[in-house]
């Protein structure tokens, strides 16, 4: 997964998906012995970073693929998150049956807003959405009877049965990876074909893109709803493998490190979204070691050196690399477009 | 009535502080045609310069005109040094670079001076004026801010500098033809910007107290403060500051609860863009396809 699938929607040809179907099955077979290496708090951090790739691969395809810019996406993370909580807390529904009402919730949320944001031109959405990421903690405060106010909401975390013999870090890591897998399976098939060449002949060229039949409202529309939903669904996984969601943990700097994850792992990728999980999860418990605020300062000095260094993202690098240095790749992949992230208008 | 009018005056100090900050967003986006979302990251850091000299024993009006120089100097630099090796790159990267920044300044405010909330002195009279329908602060910072949209409009209206930065904004081409350096006028755009957006942050921190994470409620209001005048008409914002402050304050007292200001402010955001994207007194954009 991580080798090929660069900026590229268009479908590769033969030796390139060779290529691809190693580095996924290599990266599953990766996934599956970690736990066992690890310590089981390090069980839990990779979780979480699943969730945050899930949520990165949401704001890749909207951002990324689809050049409408998101610098709100905790919001819909928050719905997902929040959701999840209520239906566990208030109406004593099971954990796993809580994803998929997470993320069908954000999948609305997102259409009603992907509705508005069709009139808007690029900035503006960006403006919009980065003003509902300041609202969405005091919005949640709100409705504290719902949302447990300040205070936030605790719940219970999911025990493993007791025929298994594992830990229940484990037990939620693996369960969380096989959503994780099906939610990129999902993605990776819903850009690789007619949809995403859709997507993206939207964002490089909206007039020839209409003129050539593809419907802008119904695409732009569904990349917003489809978005939410992978982002919501992340929230769901997040508030399931914390056991806890307040409105303070799902402020603007949670949009803001989903949009750095994304332009470091690479915004027009769906492989960035896993590079970005694991950034936005480990880069900071490294930093915090330094000063409080050194996370943030490292996040902004990063998305300033990729924005000139590396605007194509880790994913995008490894591509480059692979095309320059592996020959086969030069026939698979060498022909594709290079776009920049956001080189639409 | 004395608590509606109570309410109005105190909208109107607020709201003169949304209309400063509007107005360094609109300056940014006459010249450059983005918004800059670090505008209120960086009237914090300016602020925060102000509390340390104040701090050092520099006499509170001797520390504002030093932050406001310092402010404009930073501002330029800015300009300068990071935000033009993107000129002319697509939105998204202008969007991720304006973040960038936002996140630095609010980290480096965070590290220096620490996420304690901090008291920020007043140079005003606090007591209460008028029977008790407006403090000195709030008329001290009507008067200010008034003080200091005039001396830009002058200034853009009857010095060659300021017509030469108008006339960058405007026509860039016509405008180097006739020898203009196009790009130190942006330069001085977001100088001007930022030591604008200092006079807002000075004004506001005895309010809100001082701590990094200060502003970005307030650059939410300058938002839809500049939306609603309309983001190509700088008169315009400081219109949409008043209307959005004295709004913020009714609303906020008689309509909802306080919790939702900040949705209210969201909300008004999305309406004018949907309903009337060019705001009360912006021009139409006109787009060749």
């Amino acid at each position: 997964m991580a080798a090929t699938s660069g900026l590229a929607t268009i479908p590769v040809a033969a030796s390139g998906t060779n290529w691809r179907r190693i580095g996924v099955a290599v990266a599953i077979a990766a996934a599956l012995v970690l736990p066992w290496l690890v310590s089981d708090y390090r069980v839990f951090q990779f979780t979480l970073a699943g969730s945050y790739a899930v949520a990165l691969l949401g704001l890749n395809l909207l951002t990324g693929y689809n050049g409408q810019i998101s610098l709100g996406h905790g919001a819909f993370f928050a719905i997902g998150g929040y959701t999840a909580a209520i239906l566990m807390h208030r109406l004593g529904v099971p954990y796993y049956l809580t994803i998929l009402p997470a993320g069908a919730a954000a999948f609305i949320v997102g259409v009603l807003f992907g509705l508005p944001a069709l009139r808007l031109e690029n900035l503006y959405l960006a403006l919009v959405t980065l003003s509902m990421a300041v609202a969405t903690p005091q919005f949640l405060k709100y409705f504290d009877h719902w949302t447990g106010g300040s205070q936030g909401i605790v719940l219970r975390k999911p025990a493993a049965p007791t025929w298994l013999p594992i830990g229940n870090d484990k037990w939620l890591y693996y369960q969380m990876l096989v959503v994780l897998l099906i939610v990129f399976w999902a993605g990776s098939n819903l850009l690789a074909g007619r949809t995403g060449r859709a997507l993206v002949a939207l964002r490089d060229h909206p007039i020839s893109a209409t003129v050539m039949g593809i419907n802008p409202v119904f695409y732009k529309t569904c990349a917003f709803g489809v978005s939410a939903m992978f982002t919501g669904i992340a929230g769901a996984m997040a508030a399931i493998a914390t056991g806890f969601v307040a409105p303070d943990s799902f402020n603007v700097f949670l949009s803001i490190s989903f949009l750095v994850g994304s332009v470091v792992g690479g915004i027009a990728t769906v492989a960035g979204a896993v590079f970005g999980g694991f950034f936005i999860q480990f880069i900071p418990n490294l930093a915090n070691d330094i000063s409080d605020a050194a996370p943030w300062a490292i996040y902004g000095l990063f998305l300033l050196a990729f924005m000139y260094a590396m605007p194509t993202g880790i994913a995008g690098f490894i591509r480059t690399m692979a095309v320059r240095y592996a020959p086969k790749f030069r026939t698979a992949v060498g022909e594709q477009p290079t776009s920049q992230p956001g080189s639409h208008s | 009535m004395t608590q509606l009018t109570q309410q109005i005056l105190s909208g109107v100090a607020t709201g003169a502080i949304y209309a400063s900050l509007a107005l360094a967003l609109v300056m940014i986006h006459q010249a450059t045609e983005s918004v800059n979302f670090a505008q209120g990251e960086m009237a914090m850091f300016s602020t925060y310069i102000a509390w340390s000299l104040v701090q050092v024993g520099t006499p509170f009006w001797i520390a504002f005109v030093l932050t406001v120089v310092i402010s404009f100097i930073g501002g330029v630099l800015i300009e300068r040094i990071i935000v033009r090796p993107v000129e002319n790159a697509p939105v998204l990267s202008h969007v991720i670079v304006f973040i960038g920044l936002l996140v630095i300044f609010s980290a480096v405010a965070g590290w220096i001076f620490t996420y304690t909330v901090k008291q920020f002195p007043s140079p005003f009279p606090t007591k209460p004026l008028l029977g008790g329908a407006v403090t000195g602060h709030d008329l001290g910072v009507i008067g200010v801010t008034f003080v200091m949209l005039i001396l830009l409009f002058l200034f853009f209206r009857f010095t060659p500098l300021g017509l030469a930065m108008r006339a960058a904004a405007q026509n860039p081409e016509s405008a180097r033809l006739v020898g203009i350096r196009v790009g130190w006028m942006l330069a001085i755009g977001w100088g001007l910007a930022a030591a604008v957006g200092a006079v807002a942050g000075i004004m506001v921190a005895p309010i809100l107290f001082l701590d990094p994470h200060m502003m970005s409620g307030v650059l939410l209001y300058a938002f839809a403060a500049a939306l609603l005048g309309g983001i190509s008409s700088p008169g315009g914002a400081v219109l949409g500051g008043l209307i959005v402050g004295v709004l913020e304050n009714l609303v906020g007292t008689y309509l909802i609860a306080s919790e939702l200001k900040l949705t209210m402010a969201l909300a008004l955001i999305i309406i004018v863009l949907v309903v009337k994207p060019s705001g009360l007194f912006g021009a139409h954009a006109v787009k060749r396809v």
